[in-house]
């Protein structure tokens, strides 16, 4: 709605500030808006648009003498060919031209006349001009507790002859106060006690502490976050995710420190080019990274590149500018003066970001690890644990020396006991290709299935067989290099059988190279069906021995010496977990399976004997002894120990998309935006042309970087970032902008309704260091904050959308916090701040519409369920249907300002979405545990809520509401069961028809306009 | 504005002198029969053309979005040249300098069309024989063979198609014709979206960009209905809470609400209310809309369908329930014609996925007395390459097909056409934008003067180019 408030106000600029307030007309105020809606758009800074030679926004251009007339004559509006052409009714003379559909209206055409009549005077661009502190003047009288702000705005009333309202109640005061700093609601008890003392003092106290909690930086980063467009994937096609939360963190952290923001500016710019950057600084330069990417096949990455850079140039400009020079990509801005050459200039700073037009596979360009400083100090605890180990375990001493020796005897030995066998046929029953090698080993590949036997026949001139050896072994083909087909290399082998003829083998020991914890070797000797499996020791070959209480003896084939056996291998585990590639060995003879664990590798190294071998072979067989030595078994086992848990912290390490500064692309104007089009001018990087005289480093004949393009916008020189962001920063507070178009300053922005506020407001923000913290205070601790919200009829008339601050603005809580503000109500909510993106309940089949891959939401089941509001995932094509039913915008592009809606869909979502329903649930059980007597429990969670009483009405009305669940519910206790189960919060209270019947009045709470409205 | 805002303040008035009456009537009345909440009770039934800047010819759009881009050559653009130079490069004039996607790179030989064609209806219009029921309905088709769009890439050219620019945040048609035109439903959305998916080839993914409403104020976005759960998204009433609950529970916050409203006056708490009743009819009447057992077996048979299965052609009968509830636009994607390989197989599923439905489609709207004033709009985002990717196409943008379909435009004509080998629109070429100057022409809007301020730009869906209504093609 404040949109269309928005729309129509320009509507009603003339006569709002018209009004017989001022006698003489100002050009920015009165004439600009008219000129560069209605002319500019031929009449303009667009030169290849530029009718006629003339430009209205400049004085020259204007009043040029042309042959016998002068498009305006100052001081004669008879003589202006400008006024005689917009009162013509001749359609080729009249102008604006008919078709143009934008004719003036009448008291647009009087405005214009009177202007040339007092001489017309033009004025620069008012966000464009240099920024100067201007004396905030106009009350005879100051008054205590007045700010600057407040003459500002007190002045403007009188001149109105409006007066401002009363202050707000305490309790709204310290509502509004707390919503608006952290997003989140008071305690009751804070509200107590600043109801018994309000006084100027105690307000301070609150101020401030509010400013130092942490949540401050969250409700500030809801913002910020809309500005940067930060989310979770990519925004194009399949929308697939990529890691860029550390930013979050950072953004959250850098308001609570309070870091100023010309520091702040640099670091999301190019943080990366800093020397010596931080983590923290790497971390911010992920700003760069933000923009949507595409994944789509059949992408033309040049085109892509393209992309990317001018939305760089849009969402900056539109960040710190306050501008939109994103217009500037195909033509000339059409009202402000930004050149295309201008556009591709300020993208050349973005050239040296290194990444890719197609965005392929989960392979993200630049993606670094940002471990908490926690994650550090285990990190670094752990390499130092890993490195004191792995030194005891190359450590040699005389009795290793000794085992080495005696193993290197015992693997001669065992390597002639056994002979490798090829199968004659390998096939899996559930239709894995088994491929016999030329190696002898087995392969499988092809179909994956979850479960698979396999049948593999043996021929042989032996007749009987002691025991088999299986090697496992690892492959390139296999997932995570194998030896298992399961998505990590793991297999599970259930069990394994060996027949031949009607003779089945029976075994007495199974024995492995290496084990998993729980899934032993010889539990396949023990008809264990867990089965013997490998982690964390995948990648690598592995044995298998297997020995039979007695040989088999096997069945004669017909032809004569050759006999035939079988092995069938089992492996019912599920999740593919079976065998990648393998190989057969046989032993004819008893013998000790644990002796007999020698591998084909290092028997053929011991055959080689002590002189022959390398020095590299000779280590690679003492690596052997060490690997499986009982000697070394305690270190071996605390080394896999640590390098899991170090793995592990890894893994759970966040990683961001930093920026990587490479050799900058070539840049040119791109015609008409026309990404295939080389013929363009070749652009360096600089910035808009207009605004070069703030450019502290122009005469720097380096090639310039993001780092002197953030040095530039923070300069004291820049007229428009301080002027940006304290109008912004003044719409937190107010609701609106002091310039209503707060995502645009230019020409066809709205002129402020109190240009030296904001003017005084810049200033002040720069000259106390980019202060964030100051200027809120400075905010909030105006008398002009702290006005009621409630206008009266008379003010209602004359200020209807309160332009002029006679007393507070209220609306409804942004997305994020009416989740917040429920969760905290039922005391649900996880204050924890920072960390991975969180999946609240989402309704089932939402997703439903992404492909590549095709994802299956699932929501948190831990405490991430209960995060706050700025924490969930942000899916850009499909943002989470609550937050975008609050008008959360899908950040694919810049958001300054939010849309803010009241729909059907917000009600639906109140009433029925999961996270609300369990909120209420959990609230109920809060309200019966808290009192006994009906009323007074309807006053406990009013408290919680809204922090008051309830009045007579509501208690009546709640209290029959009360009744008639109760009566509900008693009749249908099964009704009540299922209420009262709602979400996964633990349940307090077994009474589940107390706990029903008050979810009927904890709902009602939670869906009240009181709830969440700021007021 | 300021005369709206007065006839705010004149219903404010008129609901605080009967502060805990008509809430509770109102409610009452809507679950009896027969309820018809009357425009001025309503905050959605507001558009901002108040006098429509011509006499209108439709009131109603169902947009048949075949999303992935069908083969022009295998629907409704005849090549026979393409079958004669099957196999030979593709002349290098066409293709030097083109945009190209998949086939980047790579050799381009043409292709032939992997289907014949046949001429239907009085009109003989030449359609793809995979096509025999659209056949028994030819002469109510206007085909357009000369489309042309700036987008090679799935996602960019369904934003474009759908809101006049590649650029995210621009409302979709549907949010601009709500914003226009207001809603004449009172107890379902204005616009609403239905997806299927296909059997032949990949699915398409899909944003809900392509039916948010942009800059605009987001109640003229588009609802999706879900194919799983409930239909509307928290639609259902939560597990143990009856529909009388529910009821006396929007009736208690409603009442709380306006008893509020006296103490603070806050103009956004009656339209709060008004929302929550709005969304208490929704909960009521969406059950009933989805309910198929008033349709007769005939109808079912028709369409190849017995509604409720999420498939293409239950879709199109549940399109035609809600255009007859009076829902201004109604989306309806068909998610598998993104046929890059083996197109000949996957053109027979996706063409019997369709073919028959959209037949039943058109004459259902006949039978019920609605198409008259209803526009249907048949096609993709874009084309398909005259050249083979494989035994595929890939995708292509100088010249494609759809079809329209409704007592606005011209039955039995095909217009416009490209080249001998359906490489560009070369006769009576049709931009996207014309497309979206002759859909708000044709709801009595000049598409010159629908426009929104955002960004200190008169915004448009037609954008800054020059658009043209396509007038030929209207009856």
């Amino acid at each position: 709605m404040l949109r269309f408030q928005l729309f129509c106000f320009t509507l009603m600029n003339v006569c709002l500030f018209s009004d017989a307030v001022q006698a003489e007309l100002e050009f920015n105020r009165d004439i600009r808006p008219i000129l560069s809606n209605k002319c500019f758009a031929c009449h303009g800074p667009d030169a290849n648009k530029r009718e006629a030679d003339l430009r209205l926004d400049q004085a020259a251009s204007a009043t040029q003498v042309r042959g016998e007339y002068q498009v305006v004559f100052p001081g004669d509006a008879e003589q202006s060919e400008l006024v005689s052409r917009i009162l013509s009714h001749d359609s080729d003379e009249q102008m604006p031209p008919p078709e143009f559909n934008k004719p003036l209206t009448v008291e647009e055409i009087s405005l214009l006349k009177q202007w040339i009549v007092e001489g017309a005077k033009w004025q620069d661009h008012w966000s464009f001009s240099p920024l100067t502190r201007p004396e905030l003047t106009g009350l005879e009288t100051q008054v205590s507790n007045h700010s600057s702000i407040d003459t500002a705005i007190l002045a403007e009333l009188k001149k109105r002859g409006m007066d401002q309202l009363e202050v707000a109640d305490p309790r709204t005061l310290l509502r509004r106060l707390s919503f608006d700093i952290t997003g989140l609601p008071p305690t009751p008890e804070d509200v107590r006690a600043f109801e018994l003392d309000h006084s100027q003092t105690s307000y301070e106290t609150a101020v401030d502490q509010l400013l130092q909690s942490p949540h401050f930086g969250e409700r500030m980063a809801i913002y910020w976050l809309d500005l940067v467009r930060y989310a979770d994937t990519l925004g194009y096609h399949g929308d697939q995710e990529r890691s860029v939360s550390p930013y979050r963190d950072y953004v959250i952290n850098a308001f609570n420190k309070n870091m100023p923001f010309d520091q702040f500016t640099i670091e999301n710019l190019a943080g990366d080019l800093l020397p010596e950057p931080t983590l923290d600084q790497k971390v911010a330069s992920t700003y760069n990274r933000l923009n949507r990417a595409s994944g789509e096949g059949g992408v033309q990455p040049k085109e892509y590149l393209a992309k990317y850079v001018s939305d760089r140039v849009r969402t900056t400009g539109a960040v710190w500018l306050g501008t939109t020079i994103g217009c500037a990509e195909c033509h000339d801005h059409k009202f402000d003066p930004f050149t295309t050459k201008d556009f591709y200039s300020f993208g050349a700073f973005f050239a040296d970001v290194k990444e890719q037009g197609i965005v392929s596979g989960a392979n993200y360009i630049e993606q670094m690890p940002v471990p908490t400083p926690e994650q550090s100090q285990q990190e670094a605890t752990l390499k130092d644990k890993l490195a004191s180990l792995q030194n005891q375990y190359d450590a040699r001493s005389p009795e290793l020396e000794a085992a080495y020796v005696e193993w290197q005897s015992a693997g001669l030995k065992s390597g002639g006991l056994w002979e490798v066998i090829t199968p004659v046929s390998a096939t899996g029953d559930s239709g894995t290709t088994l491929t016999i090698l030329e190696d002898k080993a087995v392969l499988a590949s092809g179909t994956n299935p979850d479960r698979e036997t396999y049948q593999v026949k043996f021929q042989t001139m032996a007749q009987q067989i002691a025991a088999v050896r299986i090697e496992i072994l690892p492959d390139s083909s296999l997932p995570n290099n194998g030896p298992g087909r399961a998505g990590n290399g793991n297999l599970v082998v259930n069990a394994i059988g060996m027949t031949s003829g009607d003779q089945t083998a029976t075994w007495k020991t199974a024995v492995a190279s290496h084990s998993q914890d729980g899934f032993e070797a010889k539990q396949l000797a023990e008809n264990n069906s867990q089965g013997w499996a490998l982690l964390p020791e995948t990648g690598k070959a592995h044995q298998l021995i297997l020995v039979a209480k007695e040989p088999l003896q096997l069945a004669e084939l017909e032809q004569g010496s050759l006999h035939s056996f079988q092995l069938t291998i089992q492996q019912n585990h599920g999740s593919n977990h079976t065998i990648g590639k393998f190989r057969v060995h046989i032993a004819t003879e008893p013998l000790e399976a644990n002796e007999a664990l020698a591998s084909t590798e290092m028997v053929e190294l011991l055959k080689l004997g002590a002189g022959e071998r390398s020095a590299e072979q000779e280590q690679q067989l003492f690596n052997m002894f060490r690997a499986s030595t009982p000697l070394l078994k305690n270190i071996r086992e605390e080394l896999a120990l640590i390098k899991k848990q170090l793995t592990d912290l890894q893994q759970s390490v966040l990683t961001t998309l930093v920026t990587v500064s490479t050799t900058p692309r070539e840049m040119r104007v791109l015609p008409r935006g026309d990404w295939m089009n080389d013929t363009g001018e070749i652009v360096q990087p600089a910035v808009p042309t207009f605004l070069s005289q703030s450019d502290p480093a122009m005469s720097n004949a380096e090639r310039r970087n993001r780092l002197d393009l953030a040095k530039w916008l923070v300069a004291r020189e820049n007229p428009l970032v301080a002027r940006t962001f304290v109008n912004r920063l003044w719409m937190l507070f107010f609701g609106q902008g002091l310039s209503r178009s707060v995502d645009d300053l230019g020409s066809q922005g709205e002129w402020p309704t109190h240009p030296e506020l904001i003017d005084w407001l810049a200033v002040e923000f720069i000259e106390n260091g980019w202060n964030v913290k100051h200027m809120i205070k400075l905010i909030v601790m105006s008398h002009t904050y702290r006005l009621s919200s409630t206008p009266t009829a008379q003010l209602q008339k004359r200020d209807p959308y309160n332009y002029f601050y006679g007393r507070q603005s209220r609306w409804r809580l942004d997305a994020e916090m009416v989740r917040d503000n429920a969760l905290s109500i039922s005391d649900l909510l996880v204050t924890q701040v920072g960390g991975k993106s969180a999946r609240p309940y989402q309704p089932a089949g939402y997703w439903d519409q992404l492909n590549f891959p095709k994802r299956t939401y699932q929501h948190d089941t831990n405490q991430n369920q209960y995060r706050r509001g700025l924490y969930t995932h942000w899916q850009r094509t499909f943002l989470h249907p609550s937050m975008l039913a609050f008008d959360a915008p899908s950040r694919e592009e810049c958001t300054a300002q939010r849309e803010r809606s009241n729909t059907p869909l917000q009600a639906l979502v109140l009433l029925n979405d999961p996270t609300y329903v369990e909120a209420a649930r959990v609230f109920a059980e809060h309200i019966v545990q808290q009192a006994t007597a009906p009323e007074d429990r309807l006053n406990w969670a009013y408290q919680k809520a809204m922090q008051r009483n309830a009045n007579d009405e509501e208690l009546a009305v709640l209290s029959g509401l009360l009744e008639q669940q109760v009566a509900y519910y008693t009749s249908n206790p099964e009704e009540a069961n299922k209420l009262a189960a709602s979400g996964l919060a633990p349940s307090a209270n077994a009474d589940t028809i107390e706990v029903a019947a008050w979810t009927g009045i904890a709902r009602v709470i939670l869906n009240l306009k009181e709830t969440i409205t700021r007021y | 504005m300021l005369s709206q805002h007065a006839l705010h303040q004149n219903r404010r008035s008129f609901l605080s002198r009967t502060s805990l009456g008509i809430g509770s009537v109102a409610l009452a009345s809507m679950l009896g029969r027969g309820h018809i909440a009357t425009a001025a009770d309503d905050a959605l039934a507001q558009g901002v053309v108040k006098l429509l800047h011509h006499p209108a010819r439709v009131k109603r759009v169902v947009h048949l979005c075949m999303a992935g881009g069908p083969s022009h050559l295998e629907t409704l653009d005849e090549k026979p040249k393409l079958t004669e130079m099957n196999g030979q490069p593709m002349p290098k004039e066409f293709t030097d300098g083109q945009q190209i996607a998949q086939l980047q790179g790579q050799k381009l030989n043409c292709f032939a069309p992997q289907f014949p064609f046949e001429s239907f209806g009085e009109s003989g219009q030449r359609i793809c024989n995979q096509f025999p029921h659209l056949g028994t309905v030819a002469d109510d088709l206007c085909i357009i063979r000369s489309m042309h769009t700036d987008q090679i890439n799935h996602d960019p050219a369904h934003t474009l198609f759908n809101t006049g620019s590649s650029q995210a945040g621009r409302p979709s048609m549907g949010s601009w014709l709500l914003y226009g035109l207001g809603q004449e439903c009172h107890d379902l959305p204005g616009y609403v979206v239905l997806t299927s998916v296909g059997k032949g080839g990949q699915s398409q993914p899909i944003a809900a960009r392509q039916w948010h409403s942009g800059f605009l104020p987001s109640r003229f976005q588009g609802v999706q209905f879900q194919a799983s759960g409930a239909p509307v998204m928290y639609l259902n009433r939560p597990d143990g809470v009856t529909m009388e609950q529910q009821q006396q529970l929007v009736q208690t916050v409603n009442h709380l609400n306006r008893q509020f409203d006296s103490v603070v006056d806050d103009p956004e708490i009656t339209t709060r209310i008004q929302q929550y009743e709005m969304a208490f009819r929704m909960q009521m009447s969406v059950p009933g809309l989805m309910d198929m057992s008033s349709e007769t077996k005939e109808t079912f048979d028709m369409y190849g369908t017995q509604g409720g299965d999420g498939t293409f052609a239950s879709n199109c009968l549940l399109a035609r329930r809600l255009l007859e509830r009076d829902v201004r636009f109604v989306q309806l994607y068909h998610r598998g014609w993104d046929h890059h390989g083996g197109i000949k197989n996957s053109m027979e599923i996706t063409a019997k996925e369709v073919d028959k439905a959209t037949a039943a489609f058109i004459q259902d709207l006949k039978r019920t007395g609605l198409y008259d004033d209803t526009l249907l709009v048949w096609g993709g985002e874009f084309g398909r390459t005259p050249m083979a990717q494989g035994s595929g196409r890939d995708h292509h943008i100088k010249g494609f097909s759809l079809f329209l379909s409704g007592g606005a435009v011209k039955g039995g004509l095909a217009y416009g056409n490209t080249d001998e080998l359906g490489y560009n629109a070369t006769e009576n070429p049709v931009h996207v934008r014309d497309f979206h100057a002759t859909l708000l022409h044709l709801f009595g809007i000049d598409h010159h003067k629908l426009s929104y301020r955002f960004q200190g730009l008169d915004q448009r869906l037609t954008g800054v180019e020059q658009a043209h209504v396509i007038s030929e093609i209207l009856s």
